[in-house]
């Protein structure tokens, strides 16, 4: 609204006016729109916590209560040790007694090669896991950890980084003093360049028009056996105009004319409908703990597709087993009932895995 | 008409390998520009295919009336809602085999490609999810407005609807689109290496109107807290003078509401900076004189530099450019000439020029950059090319109203090195090959 300020001022010069603006503060026409927030209101949603630790609440939680709550809501994807299994990456590891003195993760730096880098590695600020824990998780049901809990939680990962003892109760009353052990507390820049739409970046170069190389040299090229890994391209790109899609099914054509001609002669693809019942197993979280082929809590689709192939029951088992869930088939991760899922969409998933489940 | 999903379609081309000899090709070839040697090869083709033979008076598809000039259409509002043609099934978001574990934190790619000017159609704008998304009830979405405020707020959709709005075209790229990049070459097409980027005409009320309305302390306030309303209850710090400048509490895109997993009924624009600031199901603004040290801007979205330390709040988005057409993974058809066509943009501002290179880098040529060229938005380039058969690689490289000057990779690299994983805006190198099949590569240049 700063032009239409300015242009009232304008006005009131031009006129000689000096009363004050009848819309400076609290008088614009929408002024009241909304309404004010209750505090319970703000309580219920204000729920954020500061590297000051301003905003977390007051508790308490020992590294032995975290183990309990870890094992029964967090290990299924994070490995009862924080070292992580197929689902997510690792929560610790890589840090030393060294880096809990210096603040500095030493196998941060290059000459390390550390494979990947694990949260505790990167962690800074211990308000930002309290907070993560606190407002995102567990996975599939948010917000369901009490203040305790998530207190303990965050304990028993800071143990298993020797951040804090076996015996350890966190608190809010000592968290500032866990903060200042965390092993990479001192590997953080704020870099304001990148902040500041104002900046000036830290990579600034000249625009050269000519001979600006000597020798032009491929440094690196896409790898032949990664030349289908995004399927196949051909039905990844329009059907008409200056161009194609290259059918990655087959080897690099020797010639334009024979690319020419292959890509060409692609035909549409024809619906599927496997199309909608990945998004009915998206919109329903299955895909959540199944993958497609691979194991993640549960067995993936295609696992389940070869266990009951050709059996004659197999739908009608298989509806009734993806609403009831359950243990024991394939191994002691149980899986909730289904409770929410409509009959149709049950079967259509059990007609899916049984077609094979492609 | 029988179906044609099964048919072929477009111009009018030999039949593949095996269908022709090699004497034929070479006829066709050699009278490609003449009606005749369109005639033999379709011809050819056509019979071996099983199909119509052209008439040697001309092609079916002129001489033949088909049956949609001889019959009667569809009628109106056939579909509530239209959608894309059926031949255009190919363009489609797609995710990145291995890049992510779980799809409801993932993300999918925009086909760019296939895409035209600046706009992304609502259907194909990238998403990247947290936590899944949703559809969410509007009538029962709140959005809040606590901290360092006069009087702490509270809008329904109704309330935000009412406010003066604003309509702007702006970018929305994640800051970790071309992340693959920073190591060798492993992605295909452009639209894995570049396709966490969009655009769209967003509609919504500037932040500042409702920051001015809850009485901003604007001595204490120094930064803002976004948070979302879905599980991951995804919160960004935002500086406070972008959130006074041109940020957008949007309920529009592309002129109907935001899709769903875009964040209906309500997200945050944040022009020029990574699309992660732009918190969807957006629930609440906090007004705070510190920074928030959130997951996302701790844990992800910092960037590694070669001395161990990590780079936090580094979340504007840098001048970047890329040659959609052609790009990789594409066949070109012939020699001769193409118009090569591309897009640029900076956070920063207005892209200013766009130059091309056909030699790897070492020369250049400047672009034809289209209308509009807006700031903080996608601008489209195209540059006329004949091709002359011969390998080459071909590149972009866009300057913005700054000055600042789209990199190389390598000189992006010999600052932050490899492992920094965000903010690759490096200019993109394409290698044409003899069989006119385009792939990833990277120079020395």
């Amino acid at each position: 609204m700063k032009s239409m300020n300015n242009k009232l001022v304008a006005l009131v010069l031009a006129s000689g006016l000096v009363a004050p603006l009848a819309w400076a503060a609290g008088g614009q026409p929408w002024h009241n729109i909304g309404r004010d927030a209750t505090p319970d209101e703000v309580a219920a949603w204000d729920i954020d916590v500061r590297p000051d630790f301003k905003g977390l609440p007051a508790g308490s939680g020992t590294v032995a209560r975290g183990a309990e709550v870890w094992e029964a809501q967090c290990a299924l994807c994070h490995g009862v040790f924080g070292e992580s299994n197929e689902v997510f990456a690792p929560i610790v590891g890589g840090t030393t007694a060294k880096d809990i003195e210096t603040g500095r993760v030493a196998n941060l730096l290059p000459a390390k090669q550390w494979p990947q880098r694990s949260t505790m590695m990167k962690l800074s600020t211990v308000s930002t896991l309290w907070d993560y824990i606190n407002r995102a998780m567990p996975w599939n049901a948010p917000k369901s950890l009490s203040v305790d809990e998530v207190y303990a939680v965050t304990a028993y990962i800071l143990n298993l980084a020797e951040v804090v003892p076996e015996d350890f109760t966190l608190s809010n009353q000592n968290i500032a003093d866990v903060q200042k052990r965390l092993p990479n507390r001192n590997g953080m820049v704020a870099y304001e360049p990148l902040w500041d739409v104002n900046g000036k970046g830290d990579v600034q170069t000249v625009a050269c028009m000519k001979d600006c190389v000597k020798e032009v040299k491929l440094v690196s090229v896409l790898p032949e056996h990664a030349r289908d890994a995004h399927g196949n391209l051909a039905k990844q790109n329009r059907l008409i105009g200056p161009v194609r899609g290259a059918d990655t099914t087959k080897p690099p054509p020797a010639t334009l004319m024979v690319a020419s001609a292959a890509a060409t002669q692609v035909t549409m693809p024809s619906k599927k409908a496997s199309a909608d019942i990945k998004v009915l197993l998206s919109s329903q979280s299955c895909t959540a703990c199944h993958g497609m082929k691979q194991k993640l809590v549960g067995p993936g689709f295609s696992q389940i597709a070869d266990k009951y192939q050709g059996r004659s029951d197999a739908v009608a088992y298989l509806s009734a087993k993806i609403k009831a869930g359950g243990s024991g088939v394939w191994g002691a991760v149980p899986m909730p009932a289904q409770t929410q899922l409509s009959d149709a969409d049950a079967k259509a998933m059990a007609e899916w895995i049984a077609a094979g489940a492609k | 008409m029988s179906s044609p999903i099964d048919q072929p379609i477009g111009r009018v081309l030999p039949a593949p390998e095996g269908h022709i000899n090699a004497d034929q090709l070479e006829q066709a070839r050699k009278a490609r520009r003449g009606f005749m040697g369109k005639a033999l090869a379709m011809g050819a083709g056509a019979v071996a295919a099983g199909r119509a033979v052209a008439a040697p008076k001309g092609e079916d598809a002129i001489l033949k009336l088909p049956t949609h000039t001889k019959g009667l259409g569809k009628p109106v509002a056939a579909l509530g809602y239209g959608v894309p043609s059926q031949w255009e099934g190919n363009l489609q978001r797609r995710e990145s085999p291995g890049l992510t574990r779980v799809s409801q934190a993932s993300v999918s790619f925009c086909p760019l490609q296939g895409l035209f000017g600046i706009i992304t159609p609502n259907g194909l704008h990238f998403e990247r999810h947290h936590q899944g998304w949703w559809d969410i009830d509007p009538s029962q979405h709140r959005l809040m407005v606590n901290g360092l405020v006069k009087r702490q707020r509270v809008f329904t959709m109704d309330d935000l609807m009412r406010l003066p709005s604003v309509s702007r075209i702006h970018f929305i790229e994640c800051g970790a689109n071309s992340g693959p990049e920073w190591g060798n070459v492993a992605l295909p097409t452009v639209q894995y290496t570049h396709g966490m980027i969009s655009c769209a005409e967003f509609t919504g009320v500037l932040l500042s109107t409702l920051l001015e309305m809850c009485g901003i302390d604007k001595k204490k306030g120094k930064y803002i807290l976004a948070e979302g309303a879905d599980g991951s209850s995804m919160t960004r710090t935002i500086d406070i003078d972008r959130a006074m400048d041109d940020v957008i509490v949007a309920w529009g895109m592309n002129g109907e509401m935001l899709r769903p997993e875009n964040g209906y009924p309500l997200r945050l624009v944040v022009p020029g900076v990574q699309g992660v600031s732009w918190v969807k199901y957006l629930r609440r603004i906090e007004v705070g004189d510190q920074r928030y040290g959130t997951k996302d801007e701790t844990l992800h979205y910092v960037d590694l530099m070669p001395d161990g330390v990590h780079r936090q709040y580094t979340s504007i988005q840098e001048c970047k450019s890329v040659i959609t057409t052609p790009s990789g993974g594409q066949t070109l058809l012939d020699k001769g000439y193409y118009n090569i066509s591309g897009l640029a943009w900076s956070g920063r501002g207005s892209i200013k020029r766009v130059d091309v290179s056909v030699d790897g880098g070492r020369n250049w040529r400047t672009a034809r950059l289209e209308t509009p060229v807006l700031s903080k938005a996608m601008t489209r380039f195209n540059i006329d090319w004949v091709w002359d058969g011969k390998p080459v690689v071909i590149e972009s490289r866009a300057i913005d109203s700054t000055g600042y000057v789209q990199p190389t990779l390598n000189a992006l690299r010999a600052v932050r090195g490899t492992r920094s994983i965000y903010h690759n805006n490096a200019i993109k190198s394409w290698r044409i090959g003899a069989n006119g099949e385009v792939t990833n590569v990277q120079v020395n240049g």
